[in-house]
């Protein structure tokens, strides 16, 4: 379980635009260990997809810059990979889920084909035996008739089956890692915790490991051990599920937090949404990113990018409060179940 | 909250023809709407909560029905006067903060698009003056009217919604999925501003959405739909302490709740299977094919919506 399959470190990645450089992701630094699911939250334009995408070196080679960092596999840098070597890697080795099932299926193949067309391309087999093993990856993903259904075509399919389709396709030739992109983002919430129970019982069978990019922090805790938090590009704070929603530490998070309501939230107690709103990643500046949302910001975290401090052997936060010389903060009233009236209101 | 009914809705039917066949978005729904409370609307995509909305507002012609605001019946030929005053009264926000606002025209011009219609005597100045104030009422400022919509967020997109809607003085709002399209920390900001509105102007709502703790938090009764159907009514309270019908019981807990000790502990109902098509539903029940308790009468009859507790009304065989 301890043992790291894919170890991102220091990544940055840019892209060329008319403004000049857009820094989506800055030194950007996890590991996901075999096995385990990490989540990577935050909210949009936070850099989460983009991180996941240069994994899979999905994005267009002419514009996008990554100068530096390093994304080991199993010991070799991807970063360096030709694309052959990548074609190899990509699909059968790391997979991905996108978000909408809508339009990541071919619309003008069967479901079918389309299955045995990743099988095919992976492994030296005849496509009868690709027929049975996509009739079986169907199965596995909880698809009635499989047979009869490998001949229909994606319109036919509901938004949470075309899911299980795309989930079956990335695990066809047995990826140690899944990548799963706001994989229930499209769908109904009966259909999502179908499918995130889908995700949970395929990893209790085959040990993949998951990675998880999600902006819904109830399905974080469904999901992951681990968790990053995300905000303009950078991971501001990591760490294990009971750290991050109990001993969290970072401003950002505990906004994230007391945003949301709880199904057993008082009603009228107001919620304390962050002020503001994400900053344009394209003209940040030196210092802290969620320094002109903060509520606690201090002369230093306009000007100073705060240093990473670690709470524990797995907690860790990038916040100018963790330093000696800041005032000391009380974490607020996360909003939990027992809300504080006098406090929050 | 009063006990003055606002809006009535009464047999309300919306059928669409699709081709040779009909599709039931809303089929035979009947409530109230208090004066100044919050309704939550819930249901899966394609359950028809937005038709009814819409429908409610007139966007469509009801198939069978009555929709009665302050005892007038809207189904009725209406003068156009009296019918330009119901749509003064009644008002939207729309979902997508993206496509609802009209990319070529200014945030003046969007805002006082109402005013032109309804309040053709306003002058000029006080046309803008009130835009302007409009703009501060939302957490916007003056310097925003003269700017496209382009040049905003999508949470200050939907204030500039909220402001389009309120330009008339309306009583009662309808929100389709506000802030679904949002980021979650902008969502509260907006939830907030829709409250603290409603508590100073003493407006009424009905809040379409997706969301359950978002409806639960916002709502004074939240409704449940299923398949064009309500399925159950009653206090936000008491839906989430004692909801009643399996459907209900279903989307309650499968919301993933943000808090490890609480999810560990949970249990999950999962509802087998997909939504059914709304042009063919099942016979009787129409959420028997997914419903775990269901039994042999709900394939045959079309369970009756009843009031089974005080202030709690469900559609099912079980009650």
């Amino acid at each position: 379980m301890t043992d790291t399959i894919l170890s991102v470190e220091n990544l940055d990645v840019s892209f060329q635009s008319y403004n000049g450089l857009i820094k989506a992701v800055r030194g950007v630094t996890f590991d996901l260990k075999k096995g385990e699911t990490l989540a990577i939250v935050g909210e949009s334009g936070s850099g989460k997809s983009v991180t996941a995408k240069s994994i899979m070196q999905l994005l267009p080679k002419k514009t996008t810059v990554i100068n530096n960092g390093s994304i080991v596999y199993e010991g070799n840098d991807l970063l360096t990979y030709s694309k052959k070597e990548m074609e190899k890697i990509r699909g059968s080795e790391i997979s991905m889920v996108f978000q909408d099932p809508m339009t990541s299926l071919n619309p003008t193949m069967k479901i079918g084909k389309q299955v045995m067309e990743g099988i095919l391309k992976h492994k030296k087999i005849s496509k009868k035996e690709a027929f049975v093993r996509a009739k079986e990856l169907l199965e596995l993903v909880g698809i009635p008739n499989a047979e009869e259904r490998m001949k229909s075509y994606p319109h036919e399919f509901s938004g949470g089956m075309r899911q299980r389709v795309i989930i079956a396709m990335a695990l066809a030739s047995d990826p140690s890692v899944l990548i799963a992109d706001e994989p229930t983002t499209a769908l109904d919430v009966t259909i999502q915790a179908q499918i995130l129970d889908l995700m949970k019982n395929i990893q209790k069978k085959t040990g993949t490991s998951i990675l998880i990019i999600t902006h819904d922090l109830g399905v974080v805790v469904n999901m992951a051990k681990r968790v990053a938090v995300m905000y303009a590009g950078q991971i501001v704070e990591t760490g294990t599920l009971e750290e991050i929603f109990y001993d969290s530490k970072h401003p950002y998070t505990w906004g994230l937090m007391q945003s949301m309501p709880k199904l057993h939230q008082d009603r009228s107690v107001p919620l304390i949404p962050i002020a503001g709103s994400p900053p344009d990643v394209s003209k940040l500046h030196d210092g802290c990113p969620f320094a002109a949302r903060c509520p606690y910001v201090m002369k230093v975290c306009h000007n100073h990018m705060p240093d990473q401090s670690t709470i524990s052997g797995t907690h860790s936060v990038s916040c100018w409060l963790q330093d000696e010389r800041a005032p000391h903060v009380e974490k607020p009233e996360l909003g939990g179940n027992n809300v504080d009236k006098s406090k929050t209101s | 909250m009063t006990n003055q009914k606002l809006v009535e809705v009464k047999n309300l039917r919306k059928h669409f023809k699709m081709g040779k066949k009909q599709l039931k978005a809303v089929d035979n729904i009947t409530f109230d709407i208090y004066e100044g409370e919050t309704l939550g609307l819930v249901g899966e995509s394609g359950c028809g909560k937005s038709t009814i909305g819409r429908t409610i507002l007139n966007l469509y012609q009801a198939t069978d029905g009555q929709v009665i605001y302050k005892g007038r019946n809207l189904q009725e030929n209406l003068s156009t006067k009296d019918r330009k005053y119901y749509q003064e009264k009644m008002q939207m926000i729309f979902q997508d903060p993206y496509s609802s606002l009209d990319p070529r025209m200014t945030v003046l011009d969007i805002v006082s698009e109402g005013l032109k219609i309804h309040r053709p005597d306003m002058d000029k100045k006080e046309m803008s003056d009130r835009v302007y104030d409009l703009l501060e009422l939302v957490g916007l400022n003056k310097n925003h009217a003269k700017r496209y919509p382009h040049e905003f967020s999508g949470g200050q997109r939907q204030r500039i919604g909220i402001a389009r809607s309120l330009a008339v003085n309306p009583e009662f709002i309808i929100a389709d999925e506000p802030i679904a399209a949002l980021d979650v920390s902008i969502q509260a900001q907006v939830v907030n501003l829709l409250k603290e509105l409603q508590r100073d102007r003493g407006l009424t709502y009905l809040f379409i959405a997706h969301d359950l703790s978002m409806v639960k938090y916002i709502s004074d009764r939240v409704a449940v739909m299923y398949l064009g159907k309500m399925v159950e009514l009653t206090t936000s309270e008491e839906l989430y302490e004692d909801p009643l019908h399996p459907y209900t019981k279903a989307l309650l807990s499968a919301v993933p709740i943000p808090d490890p000790k609480i999810e560990q502990q949970r249990e999950r109902i999962i509802l087998t299977g997909d939504i059914p098509s709304p042009i063919d539903p099942p016979s009787g029940c129409s959420f028997r094919t997914r419903c775990p308790m269901a039994k042999e009468i709900c394939a045959e009859i079309v369970p009756e919506w009843k009031e089974v507790k005080k202030d709690h009304y469900v559609a099912c065989h079980l009650y």
